[in-house]
């Protein structure tokens, strides 16, 4: 267990960390999906838990999405804390009744919470369309679901945490690419809080609001336009439901002008919603269009330099902070 | 598939209750008078306009539930369909807050905010309708993995129709909790019709009950008319699950009197079937008659337990009339624990 308390980690890694150690303090918690007792998930998301907990608490499921999501209402509504892990995000279009037709409404009727995680591996990766399609956006966009996508080792497991300790079912996102990604994570308390952003970097001309895999690309876009004179603040939002405008406002409020890039399309995405909200908000106040950078509207292709096409680049977080800031 | 709403000549309408069993039964009768008394009443009710909206009628079909509950305690579990009355005041529910909810009024068991096919109250061990066909089965398969998960002994219960035989989730839930050996009753109510749709144009197979035999849990086929051979089953079937044996398929065969719907113009089945199974296979009848020759009722008896069902609703009616409605102003009021701060208008 040596490697469970270890602070330099990976994204994946922190988030079985995170699971582990709230596991270890609630016995209501369990984990169940395909592939997990001896596979440890498809990307090390649950790596020993099993031998660690054993089959009870960490079970693995038939193929049966509707099944697993179903039984963790079920058993959320009375009183465990179940983590369903769906491996692949795009798997629960199995389970979207149970996701938005149970889980999600059960509070507003009956006021009885529903603690259920569901966790998925999601974002632009080879495999093709049927594995990869950025779904974040439809479950912000169901009334009594949480949307967690967490870019940083601490916050996959600070996140982890809070959702566990929390009241409501929870979409939990993490990116493929970013499962290998290392830092520093935090200790057995050191949660993260929903509907916090944190600032990744400051800066005075253009505000990036940003998350997931496009915070990477976002930071590097920063180094390289501070090097032209253009000083970007960088938003990572941690979660999008609930989502902090406030924390963008107050950012924009000192820069003028807003870019929001997410990898989801950037057709009627969450970050349309961050741009109209933002608009409206200050209006008057804005030196520039709010700029909204995403995929275009297209099932994800195969051949890596299709793939290339759809998420955004560095280069292309520059060219529209460069457009923000009137420097081109 | 052979239909069982087909009238059968020469059938036997007599049920069997022991003597020992009569004190429960006459506890049976008065909750299937209940039962029959509010769908009713609220009935006419949603045809007026006095409740909103639409109501699926269960008269008929009290048996089922009422057997189904015999077996369980205030701390196993039910989840049900969109036709859930007779199953959730069956299960305990104060109808006086079932009737709110119809109403929408604020003291509804979900606040005015779920309608008739959002019941539910934890406290009784009811975990909900379901506007979903099939829905209902899973949200007792994950309260039957608690009870597993706890050891604590306890069971659940979920229903859905012949309707919901049809669909994929029922099977996945089926399996899980074969396969899982949780302490499930797999109860399908079986009334002939998915809407308008009957079920020789719909299912394939022998019955839907011998669909389980492949996911190897043990099936019944049960007259679902009988309120004792319900609980006969159900006995078996709780017994099972509470020994850690795992879940229990049964299929009850039923009929539902009134349409899918208040209001239903339905031309799918005649007049004359609709008053043969009202006239030869009516669960509250049924019982009636086999307990006054087993000299455990009498026409007063009856009268009584009638006039009590009748007062209660009649207080139900009142409560839900008198309560308040609730406050537009509350309408994203407790959509989430935690403050999603969704900005309304500016």
């Amino acid at each position: 267990m040596s490697d469970v308390t270890s602070k330099r980690t990976t994204l994946s890694r922190a988030f079985r960390d995170g699971l582990a150690e709230e596991m270890a303090r609630d016995p209501s918690i369990f984990v169940m999906g395909t592939d997990l007792f001896e596979r440890g998930g498809h990307w090390a998301q649950v790596t020993n838990l099993g031998e660690m907990f054993g089959r009870e608490r960490v079970r693995n499921t038939p193929i049966s999405e509707a099944a697993m999501v179903a039984a963790g209402v079920g058993a959320a509504l009375n009183g465990l804390r179940p983590v369903v892990d769906l491996n692949f995000l795009d798997f629960a279009f199995g389970a979207m009744d149970e996701i938005v037709n149970q889980a999600a409404k059960a509070r507003y009727w009956w006021g009885r919470p529903v603690p259920l995680v569901v966790r998925g591996t999601t974002g632009f990766a080879g495999g093709g369309a049927q594995h990869n399609n950025p779904v974040e956006s439809w479950f912000c966009h169901v009334p009594g679901l949480l949307v967690a996508y967490p870019s940083t080792a601490a916050d996959a497991k600070g996140l982890i945490k809070t959702a566990l300790r929390g009241e409501d079912p929870v979409i939990f996102c993490m990116h493929k690419m970013l499962t290998g990604a290392r830092g520093e994570a935090g200790g057995p308390e050191d949660l993260v809080p929903f509907g916090r952003a944190a600032i990744r970097r400051q800066g005075s001309h253009v505000t990036v609001a940003t998350y997931g895999v496009m915070v990477g690309k976002t930071l590097t876009a920063a180094s390289r336009l501070a090097e032209e004179g253009i000083e970007v603040e960088v938003i990572d939002l941690r979660t999008l439901m609930p989502l902090d405008l406030d924390l963008i406002e107050e950012s924009v409020r000192r820069t003028r002008a807003l870019v929001v890039a997410a990898e989801d399309y950037r057709h009627g995405g969450i970050g349309s919603e961050i741009a109209a909200a933002l608009q409206e908000s200050l209006f008057g106040e804005l030196d520039a269009p709010v700029f909204r950078l995403g995929a275009p509207f297209a099932p994800v292709p195969h051949s890596p330099v299709l793939l290339d096409a759809m998420s955004p680049s560095a280069e292309e977080v520059e060219r529209t902070v460069r457009r923000a800031a009137k420097r081109q | 598939m052979r239909p069982h709403t087909a009238p059968v000549e020469g059938q036997q309408t007599g049920i069997e209750v022991t003597q020992a069993m009569a004190a429960d039964a006459l506890g049976w009768l008065s909750k299937m008078l209940l039962i029959r008394e509010f769908e009713s009443t609220a009935g006419p009710l949603v045809a007026s306009g006095a409740i909103p909206g639409g109501m699926h009628s269960a008269i008929g079909q009290e048996a089922v539930a009422v057997g189904i509950m015999s077996m369980l305690g205030p701390d196993d579990v039910a989840a049900a369909s969109h036709r859930s009355h007779h199953v959730a005041l069956a299960k305990g529910m104060d109808p006086s807050f079932v009737m709110a909810e119809l109403f929408g009024k604020a003291t509804g068991c979900a606040g005015g905010r779920g309608g008739h096919m959002h019941l539910a109250d934890f406290a009784v061990g009811f975990d909900g309708s379901n506007g979903i066909v099939g829905a209902g089965l899973g949200i007792a398969l994950g309260a039957a993995f608690a009870q597993r998960y706890r050891q604590d002994g306890h069971c659940a219960a979920g229903f859905f129709g012949d309707g919901g035989a049809n669909t994929g989730r029922v099977w996945e839930f089926v399996n899980l909790a074969a396969a899982w050996r949780l302490p499930l009753i797999v109860v399908c109510e079986n009334n002939g019709y998915a809407v308008e749709t009957r079920i020789e144009d719909a299912m394939a197979g022998e019955s839907i009950a011998a669909r389980a035999a492949g996911f190897g849990l043990p099936f019944v086929q049960v007259d679902g008319q009988d309120v004792a051979a319900v609980h006969a089953a159900a006995k078996r079937a709780v017994d099972r699950a509470r020994a850690g044996d795992g879940p229990t398929f049964i299929e009850a065969l039923t009929y539902r009197h009134l349409g899918h719907d208040v209001g239903e113009r339905g031309q799918y089945r005649t007049a004359e079937e609709v008053q043969w199974w009202q006239e030869n296979r009516d669960p509250i009848m049924r019982l009636r008659v086999e307990l006054q020759r087993l000299g455990a009722l009498d026409e007063t008896g009856y009268e009584k337990l009638a006039a009590e069902a009748a007062e209660r609703v009649r207080a139900a009616v009142s409560f839900a009339e008198s309560s308040p409605l609730p406050d537009p102003a509350t309408v994203a009021d407790g959509v989430t624990g935690l403050p999603l701060k969704v900005r309304g208008p500016q």
